[in-house]
């Protein structure tokens, strides 16, 4: 048998109906809805007198309109009020899933379905939402869609697609302490740019990939849609088995699913159609200094100068973000004050993302020109921080310590930037006005927000030895 | 959905590189819970001043391009979040095709599904079209999916490059549901096939 790749394993296990000239049907097992992109697919079904084919197979949470205060008052937006009830009426209405605003298992779509074990090896995972890319870390095939394909899935459990190209991205060396998986993937969007992945699904492998917790494997996974593509995928092994088991919706017989899930990885000498090596060992901690999460430079650089730069379309696009992001060509990127931090978003919320930072912030003060914030992903997440402390750590620090959802991640609800406002923030896009029409968002790692949280401005989290902040 | 078939329009610039989604309609418009009416917030942060004022500096705003059905622009365009908001308010707002040297995934997906022809031509291509449209008020586009091409009264005979399937979707109107559901039998007979396969099992 000739060697496959993983992507065309999972393909090939998931191919209902293939003819030529048209894109190939392909089942998907695991379907995620949130209030945002659903509405209009729901009533799609109900003008066409369609009903939903499995609706066991589809769970829903609301998550991008949210409040992140007292959960016990009512929700003053009327607009986004409306649009999460929509969701429970459409999922009582069609027989889905749903974890609500009121649920021990609310949180982020993105993080609760790995939590929850729905998020397995070797099954395809949709979601009107381009981080679902996220959801490959376990070896999924996983990717966002548009709400006429949410339709298309509800009614039919398939959905027509082109089959993706495949881009290896190997990862080699030893992580330096400081440098982390949300530097290595913001480092590689550099690389390869905002649409270097376009048509591709990445696989990442490598031994700094092997050495990755689950959680960090995510946050590479999320970022791909930065890249340009549509997901990102890591072959499963003995940490996404253990991580797996004993979650409530994991399969009941999960060994015989090991078995099975083992057989997922690329076989040796597949051949994939564009393959990148990097090395992580020499890599700094990033900041991105732009409005899209390519303009990205290492701690210990300076901001770009447009005229520096090869081709008219980047100079244009540096300069135009100079311009909005208030910067200065060639000035350092740790002499960037700012006033906001943001640790939360599908990115960077997770249990490990809240250890790193609360260990950081120990026994430190948020700088009193800082208004800082920590979101957990999940209900679940907030809960453990809580039982192991990190709470007090953060509200002791200056912290403002919320409940689960996107948040300023996007700025959906009413957690947003005013204009001109500067913010370090942990989530995955910091485009023009995302976190807030007129706001300056720079990405960087939970470790780097903390620290900038602490000092005020970007600072190099290297020079804090790990010794200093046990 | 709404067929495209041929479609004679006014030009729009919008030159910038690596429009995303967030910047075609803001996220504070996305909790409605209807398919129409978003095409008053399209490009909302550029094209009004404090959400009331037609910013004049953005160039789309200029009375010429008012009845605009066709917008050009650079690569990479409808990058980011994969809200089909993005294409509902470029087609509510009246534009019926894409022109950019290369598109976001998602979005160019969402586009066939909303009677949208998103279309790739060359970096060179694209400039020169820049420059006609500047140079002359009211600068139209022939679009004809049928045979492939683009005309203009100024000469302008360039061919499309479209995949058969979705050329065939757009021209009649066809929706992917439907199509899917024709070949029912054979979602059933995978469905039989997997069914108790231990990783799948919930
Ligand atoms: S946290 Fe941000 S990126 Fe993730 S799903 Fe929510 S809005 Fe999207």
């Amino acid at each position: 048998m000739p060697a496959k790749t993983m992507l065309e394993k999972i393909w090939g296990d998931h191919l209902v109906h293939e003819e030529p000239g048209r894109p190939s049907l392909l089942y998907i097992d695991r379907h995620l809805v949130h209030e945002v992109t659903s509405p209009q697919a729901f009533e799609g079904l109900r003008l066409s007198g369609r009903r939903v084919r499995r609706p066991e197979l589809t769970f829903a949470t609301p998550d991008h309109n949210v409040p992140t205060t007292d959960r016990s008052l009512p929700i003053e937006d009327l607009t986004s009020a409306k649009q999460i009830e929509t969701l429970s009426e459409n999922c009582r209405e069609f027989g889905v899933t749903l974890f609500d605003l009121k649920s021990p298992d609310h949180g982020i779509v993105h993080v609760i379905g790995p939590d929850l074990g729905l998020t397995l090896p070797g099954v395809t995972l949709v979601c009107g939402d381009s981080h679902t890319s996220t959801h490959g870390a376990f070896g999924a095939l996983a990717f966002g869609i548009g709400t006429s394909e949410v339709e298309h899935v509800l009614a039919t459990q398939c959905l027509l697609q082109e089959k993706p190209k495949t881009f290896l991205i190997e990862i080699k060396g030893q992580r330096p302490y400081g440098v982390e998986a949300k530097d290595m993937v913001l480092s590689i969007i550099g690389r390869i740019g905002t649409a270097g992945g376009a048509g591709y699904v990445i696989e990442y492998g490598g031994e700094a990939i092997r050495e990755l917790s689950m959680e960090e494997r995510m946050t590479i996974c999320n970022m791909s849609i930065e890249g340009g593509a549509r997901a990102g995928m890591i072959a499963p092994d003995e940490k996404t088995f253990h991580y797996l088991r004993g979650r409530r919706y994991a399969p009941a017989d999960f060994d015989a699913a090991v078995a099975q899930w083992k057989k997922l990885p690329s076989d040796p000498g597949a051949s994939f159609d564009r393959t990148l090596t990097l090395d992580v060992a020499s890599l700094a901690p990033q900041v991105t200094w732009g409005t899209n999460p390519g303009q990205v430079a290492s701690i210990d650089a300076r901001v770009p100068n447009p005229d520096n730069l090869p081709d008219a379309n980047q100079r244009k696009s540096a300069e135009r973000a100079l311009e909005y992001m208030g910067l200065k060509a060639d000035m350092p990127i740790e002499e960037i004050g700012i006033t906001r931090v943001f640790i939360g978003s599908c990115t960077n919320s997770r249990i490990e993302d809240l250890r790193r930072a609360a260990n950081f912030v120990k026994g430190r003060q948020v700088s009193s020109k800082v208004d800082a914030m920590v979101v957990p992903g999940s209900q679940k997440i907030k809960q453990k921080a809580e039982r192991e402390g990190l709470d007090r750590i953060f509200r002791e620090a200056g912290f403002e310590w919320r409940e689960s959802g996107c948040s300023m991640c996007l700025g959906m609800n009413p957690d947003t930037l005013e204009p001109g406002e500067r913010c370090a923030s942990t989530s995955n896009r910091n485009f023009e006005g995302r976190q807030g029409k007129g706001g300056r968002t720079h990405l960087v790692s939970p470790l780097m927000a903390a620290a900038a949280a602490v000092e005020g401005h970007f600072v190099d989290i290297r020079q804090y030895t790990p010794q200093e902040e046990s | 959905m709404e067929p495209f078939t041929r479609l004679q329009g006014i030009v729009a610039p919008l030159d910038l590189p690596d429009v995303d989604t967030d910047q075609i309609i803001p996220k504070q418009f996305l909790k409605r819970i209807e398919r129409t009416g978003f095409g008053q917030f399209l490009f909302y942060d550029w094209r009004f001043i404090d959400g009331k004022k037609q910013d004049p500096a953005f160039e789309m705003n200029a009375e010429r391009y008012q009845d605009a059905a066709i917008l050009i622009a650079r690569a990479n365009f409808g990058c980011g979040s994969s809200r089909e908001h993005a294409p509902w308010a470029l087609r509510d707002y009246g534009f019926r095709c894409i022109i950019a040297p290369s598109f976001a995934d998602i979005f160019y997906n969402n586009c066939f599904k909303n009677g949208i022809l998103p279309v790739c031509l060359s970096e060179d291509q694209i400039e020169a079209l820049f420059q006609k449209v500047r140079q002359t008020s009211g600068y139209s586009l022939d679009i004809d999916l049928e045979k492939e091409h683009i005309t203009s009264n100024d000469g302008i005979n360039l061919k499309i490059e479209i995949d058969p399937f979705r050329k065939n979707t757009l021209l009649r109107g066809l929706d992917d549901i439907d199509l899917t559901l024709k070949n029912e039998e054979k979602v059933s007979a995978y469905e039989a096939r997997l069914a108790g396969t231990p990783s799948l099992s919930l």
